[in-house]
């Protein structure tokens, strides 16, 4: 789980050039390297099964989508089989132009800055509720592992599953939200199908399903706060916030920093949660970036598997100039908050 | 309840945890009315299953209680098979997904060899790349490999999502266990894969439940590969079958209800199987960066 934050791997980075540098001294390259095998052959052996699946399932596809997004392919040119005859692949590269067209034209940049409107919520508000749950169950009370059980719940259905029982509760005619709402006398809410209704509802279910994963991971680093901080801290005085701020804070801050960038890069990707509840609807008003690269090669006609690549390596760039961002910024400030 | 039961609380933490009994009644209440928020979505699915199909989507809580939304979802279509072919697509997941994100967390942990970090950054990009880019071409590999409509074509596809955030937990599980037991264990003459297999995986319980739990979960319920690379009623694990069945089915819940409700039921056993494990493996895997 915890992604690899700052300090360490720098000192890890630091003792891997150690290593090469020492064994790189020593004698001719080949002895070198049969050296090196045998030193590392159980590691390697270790790690060879994750190596391979990762490198042929996503290696490979990640090369072919980043090809294709220099390419014209679309579901009238690529290589296909109609019965018996085989017929060769005719699309043509043409640059960048894809890249041009999809950050000059409207349609990328509107949906990226609701992409980003999504994650920013969906992620500060899970984590604002993962935190304060964490808190409340942090804490000697009667029946805490019933209302653990409880709580965690949402994250033990399946996703489709319970969004398919948010549609349900959603739904404008029939559902129950809207028979409380006109029960009691108001009128009842285009849950799924207003465009500013439907981006809450989507944040709201994504929320749902995300605060227990943030309340488990910040329970356990809650947990891992030695408590003689906290009755140190009383003698001499502190108040809870104090308490708070200045000893479960900084102790939560390993936890938080992977729990964030690790949620952000989900949210970021939700498809199930979009594609299941409102299939990126009313109109575009809830597509998020991967929905609709989705759209592009599923369900469109003729499929656009150019744009779609585009947009997917779009996504895959941003993410990591996020992640590095993020690094860096945590790095400067000495991984405080 | 601060009031009564005072003398506990005062031996264990003479200032912390003394709460008004106002405080107390504002946490409680908290929690039951989040509790309530986490689980009525799901226990509402659970009360329309049992409700005659035609009153799917009535108010009552109860109403005409049946079993006949169950029956007829056994009776009428290949739920079943669906059933055994999720149930063996994910099973598989993770078994093997734990096996390998077990000795690969292990040797990052242990071991410093060429590759290492390489191998660590990948494993965290790896959990960036969009189903969008990957699926066409995963597609056609699958294709090609004629893994297409086979269930170990989608244990591949899912080892690689859940592969790589388990392997990370558990490398910061094993971190904190002690070197010193590895190294009795060479002392004693075993080689490294049996100090990982006699040694060191069991003392790893917790962090094999969170991980298992995970892998299970994923594969349980994933739904973009599963429509895209099985067709034909008698391949289609659950996330595909459902959908066919809404199509099938229109908007009647009542079918729908009770096949949610069976979905549900293996994915919280495995829950409550590790669940007592959760929040240890998490942190253990989590705090230690």
């Amino acid at each position: 789980m915890a992604v690899d934050t700052t300090g360490q791997s720098v000192a890890k980075a630091a003792g891997d050039t150690v290593a090469r540098g020492r064994s790189r001294g020593t004698g001719k390259r080949r002895s070198t390297r049969k050296r090196s095998f045998a030193t590392h052959w159980y590691a390697w052996a270790m790690v060879a099964p994750v190596v391979v699946v990762i490198g042929v399932i996503i290696g490979y596809p990640l090369v072919r989508g980043i090809y294709l997004s220099f390419t014209d392919a679309n579901e009238r040119n690529v290589a296909r089989s109609i019965g018996v005859n085989q017929i060769p692949a005719t699309y043509e590269f043409v640059g960048v132009d894809n890249y041009v067209d999809a950050l000059t034209g409207s349609q990328f940049l509107g949906t990226l800055v609701w992409t980003v409107v999504w994650t920013v919520a969906c992620v500060s508000i899970t984590f604002a509720l993962g935190l304060g749950l964490a808190n409340l169950l942090n804490r000697r009370i009667a029946g805490r592992s019933v209302y653990r059980t409880l709580l965690i719940l949402p994250w033990a259905v399946p996703g489709f599953v319970s969004v398919f029982a948010w549609r349900f509760l959603f739904d404008e005619r029939r559902g129950l939200l809207n028979e409380i709402l006109t029960g009691g006398g108001l009128s009842a809410v285009p849950w799924l199908n207003d465009p500013t209704v439907a981006k809450l509802a989507v944040i709201a279910v994504n929320v749902w399903l995300g605060v227990p994963f943030m309340m488990v991971a910040l329970l356990g680093g809650l947990q891992s706060i030695p408590g003689e901080l906290y009755e140190a801290a009383e003698m001499d005085g502190a108040n809870a916030w104090q308490r708070f701020r200045n000893i479960t804070m900084p102790g939560l801050s390993s936890v938080s920093t992977t729990v964030i960038l690790l949620s952000t890069i989900w949210t970021f990707n939700m498809f199930p949660v979009i594609f299941l509840l409102t299939r990126g609807g009313p109109g575009e008003a809830t597509q998020i970036l991967v929905t609709q690269a989705y759209k592009f090669s599923f369900e469109i006609s003729p499929r656009d598997f150019a744009q779609s690549s585009t947009w997917g390596v779009l996504i895959l760039v941003l993410l990591m100039v996020f992640a590095a961002i993020y690094r860096r910024v945590l790095r400067k400030q000495g991984e405080v908050w | 309840m601060t009031t009564t039961t005072p003398t506990p609380q005062a031996l264990n933490a003479p200032l912390r945890g003394r709460r008004s009994p106002l405080a107390s009644a504002g946490l409680h209440l908290t929690l039951i009315v989040t509790s309530v928020i986490a689980v009525f979505p799901v226990l509402w699915v659970l009360l329309t299953s049992l409700k005659p199909a035609k009153y799917a989507s009535t108010t009552d809580f109860v109403k005409e209680t049946t079993f006949e939304n169950y029956t007829n979802l056994l009776k009428d279509t290949p739920f079943l098979t669906w059933f055994g072919n999720s149930l063996l697509v994910a099973g598989l997941t993770t078994l093997i997904g734990v096996f390998i994100s077990a000795t690969t967390g292990y040797a990052v942990s242990r071991f410093r060899f060429p590759g290492k970090r390489g191998l660590m950054w990948t494993l965290l990009i790896t959990q960036m790349f969009p189903v969008a880019v990957l699926i066409v071409p995963i597609y056609n590999i699958m294709s090609s490999m004629g893994l297409l409509n086979q269930p170990a074509g989608l244990v591949i596809t899912y080892l690689t999502i859940a592969v790589p955030f388990c392997a990370w937990m558990m490398k910061g599980f094993f971190d904190t266990i002690p070197r010193e037991i590895d190294e009795s264990g060479y002392v004693d003459g075993l080689t490294p894969f049996g100090t990982f297999w006699r040694l060191i995986l069991p003392l790893a319980k917790p962090g094999i439940a969170v991980t298992a739990f995970y892998s299970f979960i994923t594969a349980w319920g994933e739904v973009a590969y599963a429509s895209a690379f099985m067709v034909g009623d008698e391949n289609l694990t659950l996330a595909g079958g459902l959908q066919k069945f809404v199509n099938q089915y229109g908007a009647q819940w009542g079918p729908m209800s009770a096949a949610s409700v069976l979905i549900a039921i293996p994915a919280a056993l495995v829950f409550l199987f590790v669940q007592r494990h959760l929040v240890t493996g998490m942190s253990a895997g989590a705090v230690k960066g």
